[in-house]
């Protein structure tokens, strides 16, 4: 079997060392084909023997293709669709696309674990026949290539060996001309993608989706170059090293695209520098990692305030223009303003997504190069190339850049796909996910292998290590409609008069097993994303509505929290089990709070129930009297029509006492299990903390409690809790919700951290010493790596390397904090979508509001009967400005004559403001107090569409 | 950059093995004249060589030593050029010591050594290249240089490394993948009796995945066993026939 071996010697930076290393060569590796002879057959043939595809022009006959690396990372959206099928792909191209992009690297392994698409990964580096060694002076690139090559060379002549009737052709495609030209010469058959594609008899419309990418050597210099040319990553890195470049991250400023901050990644201390113009912003884009210059102090200039849309209809690359508007920025700022400033010398790393828009389309009618705006304002346009342009309009399409060549104004792209028209729901709702990056798609294959077969039953080996509490009468307590039930509770008396309480928490981790391609997807999904009509799942929904979830009168596999209390809900003991639960009843918060408070029924939920009502109030109790706090936000849930889903009314939430029972004994369970996992693993156990805020961060709620008269106190979350209970105003209810709700915009983001890698664990809101995620694994993954680390510390799973390693875990960290933000933020902006809708078809009203926040040129309100926030302006362009008179002290603005105060009353007039299709807005206007000149009157006026006020922040 | 690849998705290891294959094994008996029993062996990259005395009369202090059988001294050492980086001291530290008990363990489960009461054998084991399963190919050496020495065993002692990633366990491990920090087992068996002299885990690994992982190492060793007695006849074959000349 081991047919040979050879030394391969690398050395590592830092000190040359010689590492030898072992590599055998094998006679048993397939081609792939099915049924081949030679090879005797793989047990799954991925290549058909009679290969299908797409008829081409230049290769009429049956053929498999054969993509070189580059063109893989750049045309994997060809690659994807499902015309191009029997493709071999080489483990040489697979392994360098994975050190060079892992999104591509998974979108190719999805594609080549779909069957139907006929892929094949072929091992030709551990092929006797088709490795090869380094040649001396051959870079690893050339060698690469020519292992290609050599693989091409090998199938070809498999493939002959094999004499089938039709003659199969093997077709190496490669953008690269050099590579083209050596495989020519060595009787290979090679095309470039685009020759290819082109060549596609009845598939006209993959054309569009090439990515236009134009070698950067061989790049055919026409226009004039308008960029300094980028250094190679070399020569940056040693720029870093001594000190001669920055390396940041570069983030595009969304009110003016002629600048951009660039954030330092330094050693402890986090800086800015600021980029202006758009030659020394150099081509860079959101989110890619840079290497900066910085200029002279003669040439560092302020932040500008001017705000700078490029989005007037310009089609060519019109350089001079856009000087003239860098020179606008440099004027009238006075030297304390200025900071450092630099350009952007080269690339460290690319960080470019499929981005949503719409298209520009080009005045010229035959055009067909047209421009791109994205929906990101932080996201220069794009010029791609399409003869579809008419039917694009008005869409949403999602464009990915190639490249950026020195001598355009814009980069290039290519068009991937389209999602529908603007304005509709489904189209809108998929902008945002994608905006927002949240995974979406549906899940591929190989995450699926891993879901249990059905149908699925507890057997004897599930049993091992597991508790059978089936007798105990647990039930769930949940908000109407939920299918993924996280959690259910029971309570009963011990022999001894004490109360035993259990947490049971979906098993969520014996599904999902470490490392696996379901377990990575759940990972990199982080949460699931709950918008106004649609579900974006973590994991399958074969776990998350069936098997996991937690269901009334069937067998669930749990991971269970179990006290032992006394009457006053003093903890006595604690212990965690898996265990196999059968839950006696589904309830909603207002079924169980009927069950507890009718005095007839007495069954054993309704004890149960009554037990951990009990407990729960002076468990509440307790905390609050540590000093936990109460915020408010107000949480909005829209009806919806059932037939065309538009949402018809809206309503807050009501809290009902069952949801603070529920809430109680999550946290009491998410308290023990971070102590536990602390106890075990006090370098690697993953917790969340919630810092105190700055006591800065109080001002604005201690200033506006002032003009109402009352005290708020922050020197300690109790002080601050008290002070808000005490907070009363008879003739004014609402006050203490609206002082809440104020608070709750003081605090600080609760993040997810690794024990060892923090010192500081308290969380503030809740008073605790130590707290972490445990009680909703089927839509949080952190809970998950929670269930992971307890389940080891009382030893009914294993571990895993991934588990105890902080600096991983600490990664998982971040990624789960940036999703757990972006949720949020999606979230937000479909209640800010679906409160379009709504006004859309409620046409225009007027309605109460109170205000939240008093700024420079505006008011920022909120209106109870929605949950709505929206900000009101006193100026507008076309109209003659009012006089402002900001007082930052009280804090109050006066409008001409009126004075306005934090949590003063108004009333306000809500439409939809859609004169720009890409960004619709609610618009407010001030109904009540009337103003001389800036007020509107009751009914409806016509929009100017040159307004445009300032984005609105839609917060929950 | 991405980490490396151990077992990529078509079953393949980063030298080009499959999950339970072997490295190449390449020995010889008999390397030195002056000892009772010598052989080198070379496990891949990993190479071996066991020198072994006796048995012969004790050494040293008798105090320790027991009265009904022979004492068992073993000294496992590494050469300065084994590993990537030179090494400071080539025995008595903290690792060989360790190293050395175990193939003391080891081999006194397999000597007959109540043959031999007071008296010594001696089993010194250099380590002359580190690849991976270090104490597995030392066994495996001190196994060929006892036989060549001619000291009566229960059976042949072979060891092999077995780990676990990726729900699947990998056979005989070297040194890449010993240094990815997954679940590594060292099994020392008596093949034909299907004895264990020694077993070693050095780190968690669930009870559920010991079998498959405790199978894989148990396959492996038979596999060995094969080899290494097929080194044995060939050893004994040219010396018969050297013999015979
Ligand atoms: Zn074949």
């Amino acid at each position: 079997m081991l047919t040979s071996r050879t030394f391969l010697k690398r050395t590592r930076a830092g000190a040359v060392r010689k590492i030898v290393r072992e590599h055998y060569l094998r006679d048993d590796i397939g081609c792939g084909l099915g049924g081949c002879a030679l090879c005797g057959g793989e047990s799954r043939p991925a290549l058909e023997a009679r290969p299908g595809g797409a008829a081409s022009s230049l290769c009429p006959g049956p053929h498999f293709l054969l993509p070189d690396t580059n063109l893989l990372l750049h045309q994997i959206d060809i690659l994807e669709d499902p015309v191009i099928t029997n493709v071999i792909i080489l483990q040489t191209v697979l392994q360098e696309v994975r050190n060079r992009s892992a999104p591509v690297y998974k979108r190719i392994k999805d594609v080549i674990n779909k069957q139907e698409k006929h892929f094949y990964s072929f091992t030709n580096e551990h092929h006797k026949d088709t490795y090869i060694e380094q040649e001396k002076g051959e870079n690893s690139n050339d060698r690469n290539d020519r292992a290609i090559r050599v693989a091409v060379k090998w199938y070809s002549e498999h493939l002959q060996k094999l004499q089938m009737e039709e003659k199969v052709q093997i077709i190496l495609l490669t953008n690269d001309r050099k590579n083209k030209e050596k495989a020519v010469e060595e009787g290979i058959t090679a095309y470039t993608c685009e020759e290819y594609i082109k060549s596609l008899i009845a598939n006209p419309e993959l054309v569009d989706r090439l990515a236009s990418l134009n070698d950067e050597g061989n790049e055919i210099e026409t226009g004039r170059i308008i960029f300094a040319e980028h250094l190679p990553l070399s020569k940056l890195q040693q720029g870093i090293k001594s000190n001669l470049y920055l390396q940041g991250t570069f983030r595009a400023n969304r009110e003016n695209y002629l600048e951009a901050t660039v954030w330092i990644h330094g050693d402890g201390e986090e800086k800015e520098i600021i980029i202006q113009g758009l030659r020394n912003l150099n081509r860079a884009v959101h989110e890619d990692i840079v290497a900066v210059e910085l200029l002279p102090k003669a040439a560092w200039a302020a932040p500008s305030s001017v705000v700078l849309h490029d989005d007037e209809n310009q089609n060519e690359d019109d350089v001079e223009q856009e000087e003239e508007k860098e020179k606008s920025l440099r004027t009238s700022s006075s030297n304390s303003m200025l900071r450092p400033t630099g350009r952007v010398v080269g690339i460290i790393k690319r960080n470019w997504r499929p981005f949503c828009g719409m298209l520009s389309k080009s005045q010229i009618k035959e055009a067909r190069r047209h421009l791109f705006t994205p929906a990101d304002r932080r996201i220069p346009r794009i010029r791609i190339e399409t003869r579809q342009a008419s039917t694009l309009e008005g869409q949403r399409i999602i464009v990915a850049i190639d490249g950026w060549p020195r001598n355009s104004r814009y980069p290039n792209g290519h068009f991937v796909k389209n999602l529908g028209a603007a304005g509709d729901k489904e189209t809108e709702t998929e902008v945002l996910l994608l905006e927002h990056d949240v995974p979406h798609q549906p899940f591929s294959q190989s995450v699926l292998s891993f879901l249990p077969k059905m149908p699925w039953s507890i057997t004897d080996q599930d049993m091992k290590c597991r508790e059978d509490l089936r007798h105990l009468c647990v039930c769930s307590v949940d908000p109407p409609g939920c299918t993924d039930i996280d959690d259910a509770l029971h309570c009963r008396v011990l022999e001894n008069g004490n109360l035993e309480v259990g947490v049971h928490i979906a098993d969520v981790s014996h599904f999902i097993r470490p490392g696996n391609a379901l377990d990575q997807e759940s990972a990199k999904r982080g949460t699931t994303v709950y918008l106004c009509e649609k579900r974006i799942d973590m994991v399958p929904e074969l776990l998350s509505s069936n098997l996991c979830s937690l269901r009334s009168n069937v067998d669930r596999l749990a991971f269970s929290c179990i006290w032992e209390m006394n009457h006053s809900a003093e903890i006595l003991k604690t212990r965690f089990t898996k265990s196999v639960i059968n839950s006696k009843a589904s309830l909603t918060y207002a079924e169980a709070q009927m069950k507890i408070d009718s005095p007839s029924m007495n069954d054993d939920i309704t004890t149960s129930l009554r037990g951990l009502n009990k407990l729960a109030r002076i468990l509440k109790k307790c905390r609050i009297d540590n000093g936990a706090l109460t915020l408010s936000s107000p949480e909005v849930r829209f009806h919806m029509d059932s037939e065309t889903h538009d949402p018809i009314d809206l309503q807050t939430k009501e809290l009902k006492e069952t949801n603070s029972m529920v809430e109680e004994f999550m946290l009491l369970a998410n308290i023990s299990v971070a102590q536990k996992i602390y106890d075990e693993f006090s370098e690697h156990a993953l917790l969340r903390k919630h810092p105190a805020p700055p006591p800065s961060n109080y001002d604005i709620l201690v200033k506006a409690a002032k003009s109402k008269g009352l005290e708020i106190k922050t020197d300690s979350a109790k002080a601050l809790a008290d002070s808000l209970d005490s907070a009363e105003f008879p003739s004014f209810p609402y006050l203490n919700t609206l002082l809440r709700i104020l608070a709750t915009r003081c605090m600080m983001q609760a993040v997810y951290f690794c024990s060892g890698m923090d010192n500081d664990f308290h969380h503030y809101g809740l008073a605790s010493p130590i707290y972490t995620h445990f009680t909703s694994p089927i839509r949080r993954y952190a809970d998950i790596i929670v269930h992971r680390l307890l389940a080891v510390a009382i030893g009914a799973d294993c571990t895993y390397p991934d588990l105890t390693d902080k600096h991983k875990l600490a990664d998982l960290c971040r990624n789960l904090n940036y999703r757990h933000k972006m949720a949020q933020y999606a979230q937000r902006a479909s209640v800010a979508f679906h409160t379009q809708l709504f006004f859309k078809s409620k046409g225009v009203v007027n309605e109460e509001a109170y205000i939240l926040f008093v700024r420079k040129n505006a008011i920022v309100v909120l209106i109870p009967k929605y949950g709505l926030e929206g900000t009101v302006f006193f100026e507008e362009k076309d109209k003659p400005k009012p006089t402002l008179l900001y007082n930052d002290e009280v804090p109050s603005l006066t409008v001409e004559s009126t004075t306005f105060y934090t949590f003063d009353r108004v009333t306000v007039n809500i439409m939809l403001d859609a004169s720009n299709v890409q960004h619709q807005k609610i618009r407010m206007a001030l109904v009540e107090p009337k103003l001389v000149g800036t007020s509107v009157p009751s009914q409806a006026t016509q929009l100017n569409s040159n307004n445009e006020p300032k984005k609105k922040k839609l917060k929950e | 950059m991405a980490g490396l690849e151990l077992l990529s998705e078509q079953g393949f290891r980063l030298d080009g093995r499959r999950a339970g294959e072997l490295r190449q094994l390449r020995a010889r008996m008999g390397v030195f004249a002056q000892a009772d029993g010598s052989a080198y062996l070379e496990q891949g990259n990993t190479k071996a060589l066991a020198v072994v005395y006796g048995p012969h009369e004790l050494r040293g202090s008798r105090g320790k030593a027991p009265h009904a059988q022979a004492l068992v001294n073993c000294q496992y050492s590494m050469a300065t050029f084994s590993t990537a980086e030179r090494k400071r001291r080539p025995h008595g530290d903290r690792a060989s010591a360790e190293m050395s008990l175990h193939l003391k363990q080891t081999f006194e489960a397999a000597l007959l050594t109540r043959l031999f009461p007071r008296s010594q054998i001696d089993i010194y084991v250099q380590i002359l290249q580190a690849d991976g399963g270090n104490y597995c190919a030392a066994v495996n050496a001190a196994t060929l240089a006892l036989l060549d020495a001619g000291i009566p065993m229960r059976d042949y002692v072979c060891a092999c490394s077995a780990g676990f990633l990726e729900d699947t366990a990998l056979a005989d491990l070297n040194y890449v993948e010993e240094a990815a920090g997954g679940p590594q087992l060292a099994l020392a068996l008596l093949p034909q009796a299907q004895h264990i002299a020694l077993l070693e885990l050095n780190a968690r690994l669930h009870q559920d995945h010991l079998p498959r992982v405790l199978d894989a190492a148990t396959q492996a060793c038979r596999h060995l066993h094969a080899l290494l007695d097929r080194v044995v006849r060939e050893h004994l074959r040219d010396a018969a026939a050297l013999l015979g000349k």
